[in-house]
């Protein structure tokens, strides 16, 4: 067993390794807030389309999200980490044969993240979408607003408040899938902690320390949440 | 009454259907293009990757993990809805501490990634070996296997005390007075009255639980159990050949797909008195 003192171990500098975990931890937020528009952007339009009245909209909206929350997020990350370079390479190399691609771990990380937060979010849009009456959308054509604008000031504002405690949810597990991201080395927390439980030999203490990073993490949202819902209910309509 | 009925119909009629090509079947058509054309794509890249040689080696190792993946689940399921049932009792319960140290437990286990609490079980308690030995407990925590079993055990039971702790708290309290004023004790009303109302409402949080386990358990694959994902890594490993990681996402496909629709039609089946 090594006898390090735990508290040089757990200190910020050369002999610490906290800096290295914190570092991380601005990785992970960095992912997850990243990953966030563009994921709500898609399971926004996902959504639109799988309670459109045609029917191949419908179709492509239900293939996408099944594909993407039947894969567990492992099979979905390496099937982009090692099958675009495959892609992308056979791609480039017909313009310029001699080139290699490699693809970043954020970037490969960020799209699959979009992928799977995008197909969940899309599940709390369409019921979302489903508690919001006909007469708003008639009531924004009545008025000569065309379908984009009603989409855009009438049911959109309502939308998101109806389903933000359920993105609120899609949100927390974002974070947590971060994590699995490590496996394909981005150096965020969880891949810093286990690099300072490799090297010290300390695997518990360092693994905790990621846990509670996480957990800290999670209460914080809870707390942010907590504030954007109390605003959002101050401006509800009465 | 024949006039009511037909303007009932008459209502009931869906709006007929949008004539021409409006924008939005352009955009469907266009998308369920692409999903066809990406379909092909697969059917063709395995058709052209075909080898026999790899078929033959990996296909029985795949099975093989198939089994790894469903007996892992299945003990860390059962052991877990075992472990909730007392968990599901703290949380309950009117002791405020007992409460506490189950929410407590509850919202670790939630609130950190599952592949930090597989890591903190096999390596963290790893490098407790001496202690570990000294209790006679070593040879458990020493495979990956088991480890990836408790660590999933305890990560679900904390899910499916929350699961039914809700179902629970969805009968409503007439119940339990109902069955108390016929004299049922406590654990005769649970067991008679509340359980069958509640598990009906705990089904289809329990099938996605199950789901969510099937598609979490690829993680343990990372700790050097070969399951279905492990496999998969270890042939792509040797081979160099990307068709390992499309078939593993064909067969984790299809069995998240097979257990979500049985879910869902037991869950009709269940519910047929509940219809009007």
């Amino acid at each position: 067993m090594p006898s390090q003192n735990i508290w040089i171990l757990l200190s910020w500098g050369p002999d610490g390794w906290i800096d290295d975990i914190a570092y991380g931890a601005l990785v992970t937020i960095a992912l997850a807030l990243a990953t966030l528009p563009i994921g709500l952007t898609i399971g926004f339009f996902v959504a639109w389309a799988k309670q459109s009245e045609e029917p191949s909209l419908r179709v492509a909206a239900n293939i996408y999200t099944t594909v993407f929350r039947g894969l567990p997020e492992l099979v979905t990350l390496f099937l982009f980490f090692f099958g675009m370079p495959i892609l992308l390479q056979y791609v480039v190399r017909l313009f310029r044969p001699e080139a290699t691609v490699d693809v970043d771990s954020f970037l490969a990380g960020m799209i699959v993240l979009s992928l799977i937060f995008s197909s969940y979010s899309s599940e709390v849009f369409l019921s979302a979408f489903r508690a919001i009456p006909k007469g708003q959308y008639e009531g924004g054509y009545a008025i000569g607003l065309s379908k984009w604008q009603t989409m855009r000031k009438v049911i959109l504002p309502q939308l998101l408040r109806i389903a933000f405690p359920g993105l609120e949810n899609c949100w927390l597990s974002l974070l947590k899938d971060t994590a699995l991201v490590s496996v394909v080395n981005l150096a965020e927390t969880l891949r810093n902690a286990g690099v300072a439980a490799r090297v010290t030999k300390h695997s518990f203490l360092f693994y905790s320390v990621a846990a509670m990073v996480f957990l800290i993490l999670a209460i914080l949202s809870s707390i942010a949440t907590g504030f954007i819902l109390r605003s959002l209910g101050r401006r509800e309509a009465r | 009454m024949s006039v009511v009925t037909r303007a009932a119909v008459d209502i009931e009629k869906p709006p007929p259907r949008a004539r021409g090509w409006p924008r939005a079947r352009i955009v469907g058509y266009a998308l369920v293009g692409f999903w066809i054309l990406f379909g092909i794509g697969i059917v063709t890249y395995l058709v052209f990757a075909w080898n026999g040689e790899f078929f033959a080696r990996y296909a029985p190792a795949y099975l093989q993990g198939l089994w790894t993946t469903l007996a892992l689940v299945a003990i860390s399921m059962v052991l877990g809805a075992l472990f909730s049932l007392p968990v599901t009792y703290a949380r309950m319960s009117k002791n405020r501490y007992l409460s506490v140290l189950a929410y407590c437990y509850v919202y670790f286990f939630r609130g950190t990634p599952l592949l930090v609490q597989v890591y903190l079980v096999y390596y963290g308690l790893g490098s407790f070996r001496v202690q570990l030995e000294s209790v006679g407990l070593w040879w458990f925590f020493r495979d990956a296997f088991n480890c990836g079993v408790f660590a999933f055990a305890l990560n679900t039971a904390a899910y499916q005390a929350e699961i039914l702790r809700g179902a629970i708290e969805s009968v409503p309290r007439g119940q339990w007075e109902g069955a108390a004023s016929l004299g049922l004790h406590k654990l005769q009303t649970l067991r008679k009255v509340i359980l069958p109302q509640a598990l009906i409402v705990a089904l289809r949080p329990y099938g996605n639980e199950l789901v969510l386990m099937i598609k979490a358990s690829a993680i343990v694959a990372i700790i050097t159990v070969y399951d279905l994902m492990g496999n998969a890594k270890l042939a792509y490993a040797k081979s160099f050949d990307f068709q390992a990681y499309v078939w593993v996402a064909i067969v984790y496909l299809v069995m998240v797909e097979i257990l979500r629709h049985g879910v869902e039609w037991i869950e009709r089946r269940i519910t047929i008195h509940l219809k009007r």
